[in-house]
C-alpha cells in the first residue's frame, strides 16, 4: 500500500481542521443545522437505554484500544525484520517475507481471524500435549486469536511500509557510518533504523487508524470490545439506527484523539533533512 | 457542478431501481444464515434444507403465497424485517413478550423444550449450582441467552454469547466452553454428529420459566400486517388439520413436535 | 470419499457431496460485489473529486463530512449502519422523487454499502491525480475555447489517470477484501458460505485456507492486469532514475 492510499482510505493529521476556520459565515450556518440535527437525533430517538451500558461501553473502549495498541507495537517489532530482510537478506528470508507480506495482504483479516480461530482453535484440543500444557488457559480463550490476528495483519502491512523505508534511506549516510568504523550493529542501531523509522512515521500513523478500524473483527470471535456491546446493546434493545450512531461517534472521536496525539508526537521530532 | 451531481444520484437511483424492481411480487422468508440442524441448514449444493423449510414450503402453498427463502444475520434478523428487508421470519424464533415489543408472531409452530449439554465426564447439571463456575455459550438474542442471563449468570457462571449456534457449538468441542445452552432437538442433532458424539453428552433440560422462554415458535410479522398473519395462522391450522403437518414432522422427528 | 488421507478434497468438488460449486458461487458474488461497488465509489469519487476542487463552500464542506466520517469509522461500522439505515435512507429518497419504494436485493445492499465506502476513498485518491496535472495544460485547453466539459473529456481525465492508477489499484484490491465484511450482516459472499460450509462439514481449516486461496488469486491476477494498465497509462512519461 502506498502512503497516497494510505492518506485516502485513513484519516491523518492533514485532515485536523483548523480552529479559525470554523468561522466562515457558511460554516456557521452549516453548524447550526448540525446543531438542530444532533437536537432532533438526541430528542426523538430512544437514548433510555444509554445509562445501563455506559460502564460497558468504557470497558469495550478500553478492550479496544488494548487491542490496538498491543497489536500495533507487536505489529511494528515484527514488521522491523520482515522489513528488513527484504532490503539486504538472503534469498532464503527474503522469500519468505514476500511471501508473508503477499498473502497477508491478499486476503481479507476477516477470513484470516476466522481461519486462526475456528481452524487453527479446533485443531489445537485434539492434542492431549497441548491440551495439557500451561498455554490452554490462554488457547481457550478468544483475545489470543484477536492479537494474533490483528499482529500478523498489521506485521504485513507494515513491513512492505519498512522496507519501502530501509531502502529510501539514502546510501551516503550508510557509507558515512561505514566510514567512521561503524560495525554493521552499530550501523544499523544508530543510523539505518532510526532514518527508517522517520520516514515510516507520517505512513506509521495512517497504518494504527488503520489498524483501529479493524479491531471491531474481534467481536466476530466473542471478544467484548465496543462494538460487542453495541452489538448487545441492538440485540436486547431492538434498536438499530441509536446504537449504531453512537458507536460512529465513538470510534470518530477515538480516531480523532488518535491523530492529534500523533500530530503533538511528530511536532516533537525535528524533520530537518527528512 | 451541482446540477451533474444531481443528475448522477437520479442516474443511480434509476438503476438500482431498475435492478430490483422485478421481484417485489414474491414474499422473502428471512432464517439465519448458518446451519440449525434439523431445522435450516444448507447442503452441499448451497440449497436450505431441513424441517422449517419444509414447514415454510407448505405454509405457504397453503396459504397460496409465494415464498422465498432469504439468509440473513441472526442478529440484525428483527431489524431486517423492520425495514422490509424481509417479509417473513421463520427461523426457530421463540415467541417472547420483549419481542411483541418490537414485531408480531403468528400462532406458534412448533414448541421443544431447553436443554444443556457440555463435555464429556464433567459434574455438569442443568441447575445454577450444577454449572457454577462453568462457561456457558449460549446464541446472543435468543431466549436461551435470556434465560442464563436471568438464572445462570447472576449464580457465577460464565455465559459466553455466540452470533450463532454452531459457532457456539463448534467452541465446546474445542473445549473453549462447559457447557451449550439451546434448544434440544438442535442439541441432539449436534450430538449425533461425528463431533458431537465425541467430546459431549446431554446433561438434561433447564428449569421451566414461561416468562422468558415463551410459549413456542412462531412466524415472525411486522406489526400491522394482520392480513398476512391471519392469512399464516389459518394456514398453519390447515397444514396441522389436513395432516400435512405430521408427514414432514415424521421425516425429522420420532415425537410430536408442535409440543402440547 | 478418502478416508484413509488426512485431508478430505472430495468436500471440495464442484457436485453434490463437495461445496466446491458453493464456493465458487459465493467467490462470483464477492466478485460482482466488488466490480459494482468499486464501480459505484468510482463515480461517486469523480463527482466528489470535482465537487472539492471546483464546487461551492458548502458543498466542499459537506463533500469534507462525508470523506472524514468513512476514513474515520471502521468499515465493519458503516456497512452496518449502510446497509440497515442506509438502504431504508434510500428508499425515502426515492420517494422524494416520486418513484416508489424499492425492495432492495441483497446484492444491490452490498454493492451499494461498498459503493459508499469506496466513494469516499475514490473521492480522496482523484482529487490528489487531478491536483497533480499541470495547471498550464489546463489552461492551455481553456485558452483553446473548449468548454469545462470538454476540458474534463479531453484533458483532466486523460491527464490525471497515471496519477490516479496506483491509487485506485489499491482501492480495487481493498474492495475486494471489503466484501468479506457483508458475511457479518448474512450476504452470501465467499467468507459467508465458507464458513456455512466449514460449519456443517467441520472441516474448518480446510475451507478457510480454500477460500484464502481464491481471494489471493484474485489478488493476484489483479495485480498482473494492474502492472499492465499502469504501463499503458505511463507511455509517453519520461522514464525517472
Amino acid at each position: 500500500m502506498t502512503d497516497e492510499t494510505t492518506h485516502a482510505v485513513a484519516f491523518t493529521p492533514e485532515d485536523l481542521p483548523t480552529a479559525k476556520s470554523f468561522f466562515l459565515p457558511h460554516r456557521i450556518v452549516m453548524m447550526l443545522v448540525f446543531a438542530a440535527f444532533v437536537v432532533a437525533v438526541a430528542v426523538f430517538m430512544r437514548w433510555d437505554w444509554l445509562p445501563r451500558y455506559l460502564p460497558r461501553l468504557g470497558w469495550g473502549i478500553l478492550v479496544s484500544l488494548i487491542m490496538l495498541f498491543s497489536t500495533a507495537i507487536l505489529g511494528f517489532l515484527l514488521a522491523v525484520p520482515i522489513g528488513l530482510v527484504q532490503v539486504t537478506g538472503p534469498w532464503f528470508l527474503k522469500l519468505p517475507a514476500k511471501v508473508f507480506c503477499t498473502v497477508i495482504r491478499g486476503t481479507p483479516l476477516l477470513l484470516q481471524l476466522w481461519l486462526l480461530y475456528y481452524g487453527l482453535g479446533s485443531l489445537f484440543p485434539q492434542f492431549p500435549a497441548i491440551r495439557q500444557s500451561f498455554l490452554w488457559p490462554y488457547l481457550r480463550e478468544a483475545w489470543p486469536y484477536g492479537v494474533a490476528a490483528l499482529t500478523i495483519s498489521f506485521a504485513a502491512y507494515e513491513g512492505e511500509v519498512m522496507r519501502g523505508a530501509f531502502a529510501g534511506v539514502p546510501p551516503g549516510e550508510l557509507e558515512a557510518a561505514k566510514a567512521y568504523g561503524m560495525g554493521r550493529w552499530t550501523m544499523f542501531r544508530r543510523i539505518w533504523l532510526p532514518r527508517a523509522i522517520h520516514r515510516a512515521l507520517p505512513t506509521l500513523n495512517g497504518e494504527t487508524v488503520l489498524q483501529l478500524k479493524s479491531t471491531p473483527l474481534v467481536a466476530t470471535v466473542t471478544v467484548v470490545d465496543v462494538y460487542a456491546v453495541i452489538s448487545k446493546v441492538r440485540q436486547e434493545t431492538f434498536l438499530t439506527y441509536e446504537p449504531l450512531l453512537l458507536l460512529a461517534l465513538i470510534y470518530m472521536c477515538l480516531t480523532g484523539i488518535l491523530v492529534i496525539a500523533f500530530r503533538t508526537f511528530e511536532n516533537r521530532i525535528p524533520t530537518r533533512g527528512a | 457542478m451541482k446540477k451533474a451531481l444531481k443528475v448522477l444520484a437520479v442516474a443511480a437511483a434509476i438503476t438500482v431501481s431498475g435492478g430490483v424492481a422485478a421481484s417485489a411480487e414474491a414474499l422473502k422468508v428471512g432464517v439465519a444464515a448458518e446451519p440449525y440442524a434439523p431445522f435450516t441448514a444448507p447442503d452441499a449444493s448451497g440449497k436450505w434444507e431441513g424441517w422449517e423449510v419444509e414447514f415454510m414450503n407448505a405454509m405457504c402453498a397453503e396459504a397460496k403465497l409465494e415464498c422465498v427463502l432469504t439468509p440473513v444475520a441472526w442478529d440484525g434478523i428483527i431489524p431486517a424485517l423492520t425495514s422490509k428487508k424481509i417479509d417473513m421470519i421463520i427461523s426457530s424464533m421463540s415467541i417472547t413478550d420483549e419481542r411483541l415489543k418490537t414485531i408480531d408472531f403468528s400462532d406458534k409452530y412448533y414448541n421443544t423444550p431447553t436443554g444443556i449439554i457440555g463435555t464429556k465426564g464433567q459434574d455438569i447439571k442443568p441447575t445454577p449450582e450444577g454449572l457454577n463456575g462453568k462457561s456457558l455459550g449460549v446464541q446472543v438474542s435468543t431466549v436461551h441467552q435470556a434465560y442464563a442471563a436471568k438464572h445462570f449468570a447472576p449464580a457465577g457462571v460464565d455465559v459466553k454469547e455466540y452470533q450463532t449456534q454452531d459457532e457456539a457449538n463448534n467452541d465446546l468441542a474445542a473445549g473453549r466452553l462447559d457447557a451449550v445452552q439451546a434448544d434440544a432437538i438442535a442439541l441432539k442433532a449436534f450430538l449425533a454428529t461425528d463431533q458431537g458424539k465425541e467430546c459431549c453428552d446431554y446433561k438434561g433440560e433447564v428449569a421451566e420459566d414461561v416468562a422468558v422462554i415463551g410459549p413456542g415458535v412462531g412466524v415472525g410479522l411486522r406489526k400491522g400486517e394482520t392480513e398476512l398473519k391471519d392469512k399464516v395462522n389459518a394456514a398453519i391450522k390447515a397444514i396441522r388439520d389436513n395432516g400435512t403437518y405430521d408427514t414432514f414432522s415424521k421425516k425429522y422427528f420420532d415425537f410430536d413436535v408442535y409440543g402440547k | 470419499m478418502a478416508a484413509d488421507s488426512l485431508v478430505n478434497w472430495g468436500l471440495l468438488s464442484l457436485s453434490a457431496p463437495g461445496w466446491g460449486g458453493v464456493l465458487l458461487q459465493g467467490f462470483f458474488n464477492s466478485i460482482q460485489i466488488a466490480v459494482g461497488g468499486f464501480t459505484l465509489g468510482l463515480a461517486l469519487g469523480i463527482g466528489g473529486a470535482f465537487g472539492k476542487l471546483y464546487g461551492g463552500p458548502v458543498l466542499r464542506d459537506l463533500l469534507e463530512c462525508y470523506t472524514t466520517v468513512v476514513r474515520a469509522v471502521p468499515e465493519l461500522v458503516l456497512i452496518l449502519l449502510l446497509y440497515y439505515a442506509g438502504t431504508d435512507l434510500l428508499n425515502q429518497v426515492l420517494a422524494l422523487f416520486a418513484i416508489g419504494p424499492v425492495d432492495i436485493s441483497g446484492l444491490m445492499a452490498g454493492i451499494f454499502v461498498i459503493g459508499v465506502v469506496q466513494g469516499a476513498y475514490s473521492t480522496e485518491v482523484l482529487r490528489g491525480a487531478i491536483k497533480a496535472v499541470p495547471a498550464g495544460q489546463i489552461e492551455a485547453a481553456r485558452a483553446y475555447g473548449m468548454s469545462p466539459a470538454k476540458v474534463l473529456r479531453r484533458i483532466t481525465l486523460p491527464a490525471m489517470l497515471p496519477y490516479a492508477i496506483p491509487g485506485l489499484s489499491n482501492l480495487w484490491l481493498i474492495a475486494t477484501k471489503d466484501t468479506a465484511l457483508l458475511a457479518v450482516v448474512g450476504f452470501s459472499e465467499l467468507t459467508l458460505v465458507t464458513r456455512q460450509a466449514a460449519g456443517t462439514t467441520k472441516a474448518y481449516l480446510l475451507f478457510f485456507l480454500a477460500a484464502g486461496a481464491l481471494y489471493l488469486a484474485l489478488t493476484l491476477v489483479s495485480n498482473v492486469f494492474i502492472g499492465m494498465l499502469e504501463r499503458h497509462a505511463r507511455r509517453g512519461f519520461a522514464v525517472n532514475r
